[in-house]
């Protein structure tokens, strides 16, 4: 797992015409990269009549903060954040989890049904949510749930409907991962565990789980940004806007007839934040968390 | 935002409700009266007004700022304190994309529109029976036509109307006084206007299809006026076919009309058409009432609109375009009273006042809304559609919403992209609407 | 002692309650994933035989392959269309940005001046929400008067990028590569190369530096050194990257979804969503019908993958 270690140093090259190109050349590139992002940021600060006077792309005749203000108001930013954390963390915690689980025991002993196993979640993972979505939501609005769990009264509209699916889904990523990394420990490591007496859940909390950890760190980022940008389930297992996760809310600003596009601009920015800074922060594990599976894939 | 400062002078029954409470009971209690001294012949279940307690969950696709407030005030003006509503905002467009997910989980009061498919979700039994809603007043309140568009298939009553707004050709009279141009009244008037402004470097009628419902305003306007209310309302029950010489004629004319309109329309949103508007690049636009919502501040008065001239003299300009917003009921409501109690509300001038103090881009159904506060444009709306001997909502409104959506919508961007092909799309559209109706 | 007889070791591997913590940890999981992603998939292929329109179970009349059958008649021309815009997809992404993404973490491998800098640039679609990627192609870049690409491109006038569904490359009267289709290939573009980028970087740091150091010394040049030492190595990268390829392409749905879905940019996913959810939805026979097409398409690949994942892993296991 060498992408999880630091980059070495290594030595700089000459400078010469090649090297001022390539610069040129990523530099160029990133900039068009960056269009998009600071057109939308440069949109969120200026009022509606203004842009679509002058383009989104114009000297602005004048900035402001209202955009910001109006959409974290009549967004109801506040609350939406807050539905994500309520459906994200658990959904994130469990997904791991359990992914963690069947990957030690499909990984770490042979057993007749692993790889059938192992292949149920891989393939799970492949489909397109669209094949699942509405059987689960029939499901879903045919099992009554005690009130404290859920307003509607049902699965369907509760944040437990939509933390299970996102468990559900994501573990066949986080498993096919997890297993992959896990194949990699050595062996003996379960044995000398069990020649001291350890049994299953021992060796799997304690043994190899602390040796995972690198990967479990690289997928919780990874599933995070997936989790919290996710969209679909959300629209269609939650009725309630109010409950809704803050993705699938932005839409909440446009009209029936009539969107202000600026007040968008700026509701988009309270939605990238939280992956932005993630991101951020955690860049090295996140790429760590898309390879790892792929190294020995 | 746009927040029409100018207009919001509240009527004295909205400041009523809201600051004096006492005179509130009063009059619920009276309201309540009302509700039992109705004749005793009646044998239907009474509602109660004023008896209803509890939480009553409100659906609202009221997303942006304007409708939003109007919704909330109409709400704090309901009499009986009570009853707690809890307003479930969720975004118009994504309310309406998961329409038939949501009924079958939905809030004890829905916001929809009256038309095809209010009777199709009524006849689907997702729906509850309002009739005694109806029966407990809005009956005098309300005009026949209205009750009329809120009566399911069974002859029961599933809908509270509540605002409504008119497709028309809208323009800015500053635009046309600079000019010296007139609003004209047939299409020849309309033809000259037109090259009047082509020569004045303007684009006579600006047209945006993003999101491919805006051009089915255009389609029904020539519609109706080419071959009559009761061949368009055939149509788009699936009993007319689409390949009829009658359509093909819609789609003639409105290819004739075509070079008065902004090109490409496919790819920009009616905003940024009625931008062009606004901005007096474009002369005049068909379109809602709603296109006031783009007007900066301070500018939502140089707005006026003239009916979609005269094509066929046999229908003239007999049927006008005015949908119809307003309210249904659960079938299995949490709260039956109170959601019925809400649902009267909303019937009453009252509460429709008080929603369109906040926004005047509508007029309200209520007969008894005092309509001396509206504006110049709301009273032309009234009249307008007061005078009409019949009335359509909008073609995805009055149609499968199954066909407008994945049928109609696309042909007409289809022929709007390549306006020559249309025999080709007319012939596959009938396909998909036998396909669609036979179901 | 076990380690002798390994077939035996295997069997003993649990005893008594291990047995059960085992079952439990690997069946409760199991359970979860196969009835809320397993289940609702087989019965979407069901109901794909019926008419229902998803509101009571004894309205489910079977009509055998009557949706599938309209499918390929009356809807053909969607259908088709939707199919090829899949497969473009498919074949772009491979010569866009595969390529791109790999000469990016190839440039950004090497000790470049602030490469973590340019990294991030390139990642940071790939973490940003669809809603706010839809916004800022729709508004910021396509608008028709007001966008990025019109004042670029259009020298004053407006062009319609979003809208133009006129075919590029039309392949006979009714089918094609649409102009607004490619519009937003350059969109889909802008989010998949980051993440192919990055799958690269991570391959490219555990290429062996000194077999490169050597071949340069042998005195091949940048592209062969690429060619002949670099590529092979990244096999695995490869193959991961071939699968998220080929399943996003036929996946493809949130950046055409939140552009409205202009037309002639139907892909499957979105045949299904608009039959199955949206507005014109409640016909879950026939959105179950494009589901399970989708299903088929995506899961043919998938089987080829697992199977030859797993047979590789236990070769790997058993030798």
């Amino acid at each position: 797992m060498s992408t999880v270690a630091a980059v070495g140093p290594r030595r700089r090259g000459p400078i010469n015409l090649g090297r001022i190109l390539l610069y040129v050349f990523v530099a160029l590139t990133a900039l068009v990269w960056l269009v998009p992002i600071a057109g939308a940021i440069f949109a969120s600060f200026r009022p509606f009549a203004d842009t679509v006077r002058d383009g989104f792309f114009s000297w602005p005749s004048s900035l402001t903060l209202d955009n910001y203000r109006n959409a974290w108001e009549q967004g109801d930013i506040a609350r939406k954040y807050w539905n994500t954390v309520v459906i994200l963390l658990p959904a994130l915690a469990f997904t791991l989890f359990f992914s963690s689980m069947v990957a030690f025991v499909c990984s770490r002993y042979s057993w007749r049904f692993n790889i059938l196993l192992l292949s149920i979640f891989t393939a799970g993972n492949l489909l397109p949510q669209q094949i699942i979505i509405q059987p689960l939501f029939q499901f879903y609005n045919r099992v009554e749930l005690p009130e404290w769990l859920s307003n509607s009264g049902k699965l369907n509209g509760s944040a437990l409907g939509i933390i299970l699916i996102h468990i559900a889904f994501q573990s066949g990523f986080c498993t096919f991962v997890l297993s992959n990394y896990m194949k990699l420990l050595p062996k003996s490591l379960n044995d000398a565990a069990r020649i001291d007496g350890a049994g299953v859940w021992k060796q799997y909390w304690q043994i190899i789980m602390p040796l995972t950890l690198p990967a479990i760190a690289a997928l919780a980022t990874l599933e995070f940004t997936w989790i919290y940008n996710d969209f679909f389930w959300a629209v269609v297992l939650e009725q309630q806007g109010a409950d809704r996760p803050i993705t699938s809310s932005l839409a909440n600003l446009g009209g029936e007839f009539f969107t202000d596009d600026n007040l968008i601009a700026a509701a988009s920015m309270f939605v990238a934040l939280p992956t932005l800074l993630v991101y951020l922060a955690l860049q090295r594990y996140f790429i760590a968390g898309l390879t790892i599976g792929a190294e020995k894939g | 935002m746009t927040t029409r400062d100018n207009r919001r002078s509240p009527s004295p029954s909205r400041f009523g409700y809201s600051l004096n409470r006492r005179g509130l009971l009063k009059r619920a209690a009276g309201a309540a009266a009302l509700g039992l001294s109705l004749p005793a012949g009646l044998t239907r279940a009474q509602v109660e007004l004023g008896a209803a307690t509890g939480d009553v969950t409100l659906g609202s696709n009221y997303s942006n700022a304007v409708p939003q407030q109007g919704l909330r005030a109409a709400v704090e003006a309901l009499p009986n304190k009570n009853v707690n509503v809890i307003i479930n905002e969720v975004d118009h467009n994504t309310f309406q994309e998961n329409i038939t997910t949501y009924l079958q989980n939905p809030d004890d009061v829905i916001p929809w529109f009256a038309g095809y498919r209010m009777r199709y979700f009524a006849a689907q039994e997702l729906l509850g029976d309002i009739t005694d809603v109806w029966d407990a007043g809005l009956n005098d309140s309300l005009a026949e036509g209205f009750k009329v568009a809120s009566t399911a298939d069974d002859g029961k009553q599933y809908f509270v109307p509540w605002t409504y707004y008119i497709w028309g050709i809208y323009y800015r009279p500053s635009l046309f006084e600079e000019n010296g141009w007139t609003a004209p009244a047939t299409m020849e008037d309309l033809q000259s206007l037109a090259s009047n402004m082509q020569d004045a470097g303007i684009v006579p009628f600006g047209f945006g299809n993003d999101g491919r419902w805006p051009a089915m305003g255009t389609f029904d306007q020539l519609n109706f006026r080419l071959n009559g209310y009761q061949f368009h309302v055939d149509l788009m029950a699936g009993k007319e076919s689409w390949t009829d010489e009658r359509v093909k004629s819609v789609f003639t004319t409105w290819e004739s009309l075509l070079p008065l309109h902004q090109e490409n329309p496919n790819g920009r949103t009616w905003e940024e058409a009625a931008a062009a508007v606004v901005n007096k690049e474009a002369g005049m636009m068909t379109i809602g009432t709603f296109i006031g919502e783009v007007f900066p501040e301070g500018e939502t008065d140089d707005l006026d609109f003239f009916a979609f001239p005269e094509l066929n003299p046999e229908f003239g300009t007999e049927t006008v375009e005015a949908p119809i917003d307003g309210w249904m009921m659960a079938r299995e409501p949490g709260n039956v009273a109170g959601a019925k109690e809400l649902l009267y509300h909303f019937g009453t001038a009252d509460a429709q006042a008080a929603y369109l103090a906040v926004d005047p881009s509508k007029v309200a159904p209520s007969a008894d809304v005092d309509t001396s506060l509206y504006s110049p444009l709301q009273q032309k709306v009234l009249e307008a559609v007061s005078a009409a001997p019949t009335v359509t909502q909008f073609l995805d409104r009055d149609t499968s919403p199954e066909f407008a959506s994945n049928v109609a919508g696309q042909a007409f961007a289809d022929f709007l992209a390549d306006p020559s092909s249309i025999d080709s799309i007319l012939e596959d559209m009938q396909a998909q609407a036998e396909a669609i109706f036979a179901e | 002692m076990s380690m002798a007889a390994p077939k035996a070791g295997r069997l003993r591997q649990f005893d008594g309650r291990d047995r059960w913590v085992a079952l439990a940890m690997a069946g409760i999981p199991t359970i979860l994933h196969v009835a809320l992603v397993w289940i609702p998939t087989i019965a979407s292929i069901l109901l794909s035989f019926t008419d229902w329109k998803g509101i009571r179970f004894s309205d489910i009349n079977w009509v055998g392959f009557k949706n599938y059958e309209q499918i390929f008649t009356v809807f053909q021309k969607n259908f088709f269309q939707a199919l090829i815009n899949n497969s473009v997809l498919l074949i772009f992404l491979f010569i866009g940005p595969t390529a791109l993404g790999i000469g990016l973490a190839y440039l950004l491998d090497r000790d470049i001046r602030g490469t973590r800098f340019f990294q991030g640039i390139f990642f940071t679609p790939v973490v940003l929400s669809l809603a706010v990627v839809g916004f800022m192609w729709q508004s910021v870049i396509y608008s028709t008067e007001n966008g990025l690409a019109t004042q670029l491109f259009g020298g004053g006038a407006a062009i319609d990028w979003i809208g133009n569904q006129s075919f590029l490359i039309p392949f006979g009267d009714d089918y094609g590569v649409s102009r607004n289709f490619v519009a937003i290939l350059v969109a889909i573009a802008w989010r998949h190369t980051g993440y192919i980028m990055v799958l690269y970087l991570a391959g490219l740091k555990s290429v062996d530096t000194s077999l490169r150091e050597a071949a340069k010394l042998d005195g091949s040049n940048e592209w062969q050194v690429f060619r002949h030492v670099v590529f092979p190595s990244l096999k695995p990268i490869n193959v991961v990257v071939a699968v998220i390829t080929v399943i996003e392409a036929l996946r493809a749905f949130d950046i055409i979804y939140v552009l409205n879905t202009p037309r002639k940019t139907e892909v499957l996913s979105i045949l299904t969503t608009n039959n199955l959810l949206g507005e014109g939805g409640g016909n879950v026979g026939r959105g179950s019908a494009y589901a399970t097409i989708l299903f088929v398409l995506c899961f043919g690949f998938v089987i080829w993958y697992v199977t030859n994942h797993y047979r590789a892993t236990q070769e790997g296991a058993d030798s």
